[in-house]
């Protein structure tokens, strides 16, 4: 299979060269050639072109009939019966698309004694609720909720399934796509549904965020997508909302699991969690060692967030990994994000530049920070961050 | 032991960007590396042979090009590698992926571990580690940050999750992906270098795989991208200049103004 190049419809405008991230095209005697050895079938190139020149080959023909497939669904996430913050915001995405299909949001939850929290998925805007409730459920375990979900799908043919993309949601909401035999896409940070062909458009960030791509399943069911936490709004609580909770029996074989969680160990040098804070904190090579953390952790708990680290600060021992920002550590999309003495080597910049505003302190008036911060300030961050703690205080 | 690990070359996301005028990639001087977590995931596979015996087997599935990033890991301690390479492989979403590696597995030699890094920072699905798990129906665990210990069967390791970490218990046959919490990679040696030169790379294509030709590539995958652009721009920030008292005063009002900090003194929560 290669790219479609209608060498009848080419002008040889060279467009085409220019979107192709993989150098696969090039024109010979002023027409457009593929090397198909190069080119990825990314179809980068197919809507630059003006004429209409390009094309994908032909794709698979998946199911044929896709109109048995209605609803949407939201694979609740608990945590010791609690329901986690990313399930209301996904309530709060998946109402939407609901009310442009016309059709019903649903939630699914697996756990042990958590019917109390079916009722608060209810309140948050489910109009049913699929509880999965057994004592081997009780904490989350890869093949178990996968297996539950995957025969929840073929059984009750969602359209459209949301999942948070958490430690939990991507380990496991990958296992289900394969499992179910349809196409899943990560993170998304915009859902929509298409006026015309009412499909799921799926947005989300690529190439470390310096790309946004929008991303569709056409001919497989249901339409899966995770959301990070913190990128859609909540859907508010309705006291008294009524709904249905639909009890779903298991079956042999089905809670059966080849891993068993020992224990889960509570990081103490994080309170709170960088991907889910919304203000942050971070430190860089600026920071000159690992006492001075504390000067930002102070800041962070007057503002009510959490200390992260870039890269350096975190290779050269100061902080824990598991505060890292960045192209190997998390990916954050906070509130404010509090860039301090952090140069803002692009490694950086990809895992926070989405944040909603940045505030960068950094001696180097030069430093690539400034080109993505909201707000700076040049000087001496051992000046100025005690000056926003003095000033910000109680 | 056993282990195979699943790399992928990509562009070095450092410098992949749109061209605002054109709207369209920027893909000149585009270097392509290794995947940096899958950097740890061979390490760790490394590690385990080294302490333990057998044979670390990288796959990649990619262009012809991707052969040069097999070499390197045979530089860098890894004991075979084989290239997943056919154009009905080209277009492949994560599901494809996830299908074509997956076949390939099953076609090596008994396997004990498979290390994959936690995600690729191109498409930072981390979608293809327990897509190629739930194929092979063996267990899994993502996001590894230590293996604490393997004995016969059985492992123990810690993974992360967001309030710390999970102690987990599983068995072998197993897919982990790791996070770059878990070594400190090692350079290449002179003796692997050479290795790697003079190494055969087999280039295994969709008949060798004895794939379903409808599963592979463009045509297997379900996702299918209909738009690329670039994110809202950025910068253009205000600059706060003068005494540190003075600067972060304006800053502070700055931020109030705008609603990002809670509005007066002491509200702060």
């Amino acid at each position: 299979m290669s790219l479609l190049i209608y060498a009848h419809k080419c002008v040889g405008c060279g467009k085409c060269l220019k979107a192709c991230p993989f150098g696969a095209l090039a024109m010979v005697n002023r027409l457009a050639v593929v090397d198909p050895d190069a080119c990825t079938l990314c179809g980068a190139c197919i809507e630059t072109c003006p004429v209409g020149a390009l094309a994908l080959p032909e794709r698979g023909t998946g199911e044929d009939d896709l109109s048995g497939y209605r609803g949407v669904w939201v694979v609740a996430e608990q945590k010791k019966g609690v329901i986690q913050g990313v399930t209301f915001e996904l309530l709060g995405a998946g109402r939407e698309l609901a009310v442009a299909r016309g059709a019903d949001l649903s939630a699914v939850l697996i756990g042990h004694s958590v019917a109390a929290a079916a009722g608060v998925l209810i309140e948050r805007g489910a109009d049913r609720v699929y509880l999965v409730d057994d004592p081997a459920l009780g904490v989350y375990l890869d093949e178990p909720y996968s297996r539950i979900v995957a025969r929840l799908i073929r059984e009750y043919r969602p359209e459209i399934v949301l999942t948070g993309a958490t430690a939990i949601g991507r380990a496991l909401i990958p296992r289900v796509a394969v499992e179910v035999g349809t196409g899943l896409t990560a993170d998304c940070t915009g859902l929509s549904i298409a006026p015309d062909t009412g499909l799921l458009l799926q947005t989300r960030p690529a190439f470390g965020g310096n790309i946004m791509a929008t991303i569709i399943c056409e001919r497989h069911r249901p339409q899966m997508a995770t959301v990070r936490h913190k990128v859609m709004k909540e859907s508010s609580p309705e006291p008294g909302r009524r709904g249905e909770t639909v009890k779903i029996a298991l079956r042999e074989g089905e809670t059966e699991s080849r891993t068993r969680v020992l224990e889960v160990v509570e990081d103490l040098t994080s309170t709170v969690n960088i991907a889910e804070a919304d203000i942050i904190v971070s430190g860089g090579r600026g920071m000159k060692g690992p006492e001075n953390f504390a000067l930002l952790q102070e800041l962070a708990d007057i503002l009510g967030g959490a200390v992260g680290a870039s890269r350096s600060a975190v290779d050269a021992g100061w902080i824990p990994y598991s505060h890292q920002v960045g192209q190997t550590g998390k990916t954050v999309q906070p509130k404010v994000y509090f860039a301090c003495g952090i140069s803002g080597a692009i490694q950086h910049l990809v895992g926070m530049q989405s944040a909603d505003t940045i505030v960068a302190v950094n001696k180097d008036p030069d430093a690539p920070i400034f080109s993505v911060a909201d707000y700076g300030i040049v000087g001496d961050l051992f000046q100025v961050v005690p000056e926003l703690i003095r000033q910000l205080k109680p | 032991m056993n282990i195979i690990v699943c790399i992928k070359q990509v562009p070095d996301t450092t410098e992949v960007r749109i061209n605002p005028e054109t709207n369209t990639l920027v893909r000149e001087g585009v270097a392509s590396i290794i995947n940096p977590f899958d950097l740890y995931a061979l390490e760790e596979g490394v590690r385990l042979r080294e302490a333990r015996g057998g044979k670390v087997t990288v796959i990649s599935m990619g262009p012809p090009q991707v052969e040069a990033a097999l070499r390197e890991t045979i530089a860098l301690g890894a004991d075979e590698a084989v290239l997943l390479c056919d154009r009905a492989f080209a277009g492949a979403d994560t599901w494809a992926t996830s299908y074509t590696l997956a076949r390939a597995i099953s076609r090596l030699e008994h396997f004990d571990l498979v290390i994959c890094g936690k995600q690729a920072i191109d498409g930072d699905t981390a979608q293809v580690g327990p897509g190629i798990a739930t194929l092979l129906d063996i267990p899994q665990a993502a996001c590894v940050r230590k293996i604490i210990e393997i004995s016969g069967e059985a492992i123990r390791l810690e993974r992360m999750v967001e309030e710390g970490y999970e102690v987990l218990e599983g068995r072998l046959p197993m897919l982990i992906t790791v996070v770059k919490d878990i070594n400190q990679p090692r350079l290449p040696s002179l003796k692997g270098k050479l290795k790697a030169k003079k190494a055969e790379i087999p280039v295994w294509g969709a008949d060798a795989l004895e794939a379903d030709p409808e599963r592979l590539g463009l045509k297997g995958s379900a996702t299918q991208v209909v738009r690329i652009f670039s994110p809202p721009a950025r910068g253009g920030g205000e600059l706060f200049t003068g005494e540190a008292a003075e600067a972060a005063a304006g800053l502070i009002a700055a931020l109030r103004k705008a609603g990002v900090v809670s509005a007066g003194p002491g509200s702060s929560s």
